[in-house]
């Protein structure tokens, strides 16, 4: 069961203002998401290593060369707000 | 608490450097300072969907240098996570980092052990344009991406350090460690080495932690020296006064010396880590262990060791010698003129006379002096040798600093051999003796200190041609002492 508190936690980690409609409808959904996973509880794991990639591959690596970077003005296409070349944004200082 | 026990302050350190990589920790844009905003980003730095971060191998390599100079346990296979925060600085508003399994851990730098090593990207630089001005009444920031995805090593040490001042001297000796290895500019005001401390103060002899404040982002260790005692002196203050320490950041004010709160983030230690889905894990094979192990140069901690015990040379010269590696190397090559220059001597005339003569000179740096290891070491040897007297050799000195003199052909040329004719020195001594009869006969009736000034007035005679040690002796067989 996930209570209504979680769900305004993880609401404000993620800068999310819900609605009480909204608050309720998660509560309900999140709590069913996690009873699904909590299924996994069930199965005996004991000696296995936890796993934290699927796939059996180790230092895939990258040479230290440089690559072109973007053009600034594609850049910066998808900003709502550019300045000076920056990407301009609403100041986090200014949250409540 | 009982508040009447002596307190002690308990101090560790978590310290972010700047690799530098050509390129970003897990994309091919350029590392960049300074450059115009926003010119060194690419789909992966600004996370664009679907895209696939790939390790840089020479930050991985960097950061098992750093290990093996920190005589740290290398992980066998270590794994990136990520670590959720929601902040403009980051667009995937999660910073790949490592968590439960650092590349390395359970090392030491000298008196220090390191409790983790582990690698991550920094994040970019914002501007709060309306705290500087830049836009009247603005609450907005601007975000500049260059900086986000720079590879970073942190170092996390064990709570081993007690005061300001030790915490400099670590540092400095942290920073010459990771200059040497030639992996970071370790430049502090450009933010490529940044250090937070973590401060708290318990019972003297206590093994229990006090509640901890952290103080951030210090840009010079002196600063963080006087930072720490501010905070120190604080908490104890709390402490005295019956009050309790509350947990929170700090930002000191160099410039008043004031401690301030930063607002604390709240929830701000809600990571919500998960393993990092797009890297596989790091197993780092025994031929980067080795070459790893095989590109340590000598570093300073080992330095300053060999300079004391197997050169004699002073404690502080050795320290000051071993965190430059230039001044180490200049060192090396003043020894290197003759077998017969005691290197203690040598040492002290580098860090001592010649470097004051520098600053005097116009501030001049190692690499701009004319003068020449090899001259200095031939300077050294008319001192040791006793054909010229030291203030002489300060005259020369400063000859050489200006002109990049030969230091033999000055001597020369201004005659300033030493007089060796005992006695030309002492018909010398005899006349000051006559021309100074009140503190000849200061010192006759005892009082030793007046010496000086007969000393002196031999020194004037001989333009500083005399060995002071002779001289005094002389004058003090000649006064019957």
């Amino acid at each position: 069961m996930i209570e209504r508190e979680q769900v305004l936690h993880v609401a404000r980690l993620s800068r999310l203002k819900l609605s009480e409609e909204e608050v309720a409808v998660l509560e309900r959904e999140l709590s069913s998401i996690l009873d699904h996973v909590d299924r996994l509880a069930e199965i005996d794991i004991e000696g296995v290593e936890p796993t934290s990639h699927v796939v059996p591959l180790e230092n895939v690596l990258r040479e230290d060369l440089p690559r072109p970077s973007l053009d600034r003005r594609r850049a910066l296409e998808g900003a709502p707000d550019p300045y000076e070349g920056a990407f301009r944004v609403p100041s986090p200082q200014a949250e409540a | 608490m009982t508040g009447t026990g002596e307190l002690e302050a308990v101090i560790g350190l978590e310290i972010h450097v700047q690799l530098s990589t050509r390129t970003k920790m897990f994309c091919g844009c350029e590392l960049s300072f300074g450059d115009q905003p926003n010119v060194h980003t690419c789909p992966v730095c600004l996370a664009h969907p679907g895209v696939l971060p790939v390790p840089n191998r020479k930050a991985i390599e960097y950061a098992l240098l750093i290990a093996a100079a920190l005589e740290c346990e290398v992980a066998p296979r270590s794994i990136f996570h990520r670590k959720n925060y929601f902040y403009p600085d980051s667009p995937k508003a999660y910073q790949i980092s490592q968590f439960d399994i650092p590349i390395a851990g359970a090392g030491r730098l000298g008196d220090v052990r390191i409790h983790r090593v582990h690698l991550e990207e920094d994040a970019a630089k914002m501007i709060h344009v309306g705290e500087s001005g830049r836009i009247q009444g603005s609450d907005a920031s601007l975000v500049d991406f260059n900086r986000g995805g720079t590879p970073l090593v942190e170092i996390v040490t064990e709570p081993d350090l007690r005061s300001g001042a030790q915490v400099r001297e670590w540092g400095q000796l942290l920073r010459a460690t990771i200059k040497q290895l030639g992996v970071s500019d370790v430049n502090m005001e450009e933010g490529s080495l940044r250090c937070d401390a973590n401060v708290s103060v318990r019972p003297s002899g206590s093994d229990r932690l006090g509640t901890k404040t952290e103080m951030k982002n210090m840009n010079s260790f002196r600063f963080i020296e006087r930072g720490i005692e501010a905070e120190i002196a604080r908490q104890k203050e709390v402490i005295a006064s019956g009050g309790k320490v509350v947990q929170e950041t700090l930002h000191f004010d160099p410039s008043t010396s004031e401690l301030h709160s930063l607002r604390s983030k709240e929830e701000a230690h809600d990571y919500r880590y998960m393993p990092e889905p797009d890297l596989v894990p790091i197993a780092p094979t025994r031929a980067m262990l080795d070459a790893a192990a095989g590109a340590l140069p000598e570093l300073p901690a080992g330095r300053s060791r060999r300079y004391r015990e197997d050169l004699a040379v002073s404690d502080s010269a050795a320290l000051q010698l071993s965190f430059e590696v230039e001044w180490a190397e200049f060192f090396e090559g003043v020894i290197a003129h003759d077998t017969e220059i005691e290197p203690r001597a040598a040492a002290n005339w580098v860090t001592g006379e010649f470097a004051a003569e520098l600053r005097k000179q116009g501030d001049q740096g190692l690499s701009e002096t004319r003068v020449t290891p090899d001259a200095l070491g031939a300077l050294v040897k008319l001192v040791g040798s006793k054909r010229i007297s030291h203030a002489s050799a300060k005259d020369v000195l400063a000859e050489m600093v200006a002109e990049g003199a030969d230091p033999l052909e000055v001597v020369e040329e201004r005659g300033l051999e030493q007089i060796s004719d005992s006695g030309e020195l002492e018909a010398i001594v005899a006349t000051a003796i006559d021309e100074n009869p009140k503190p000849a006969e200061q010192v006759r009736s005892g009082n030793e200190k007046a010496i000086g000034a007969l000393v002196g007035a031999v020194m004037k005679a001989t333009q500083g041609r005399a060995d002071g040690g002779e001289v005094t002796r002389l004058l003090r067989r000649d006064l019957g002492l």
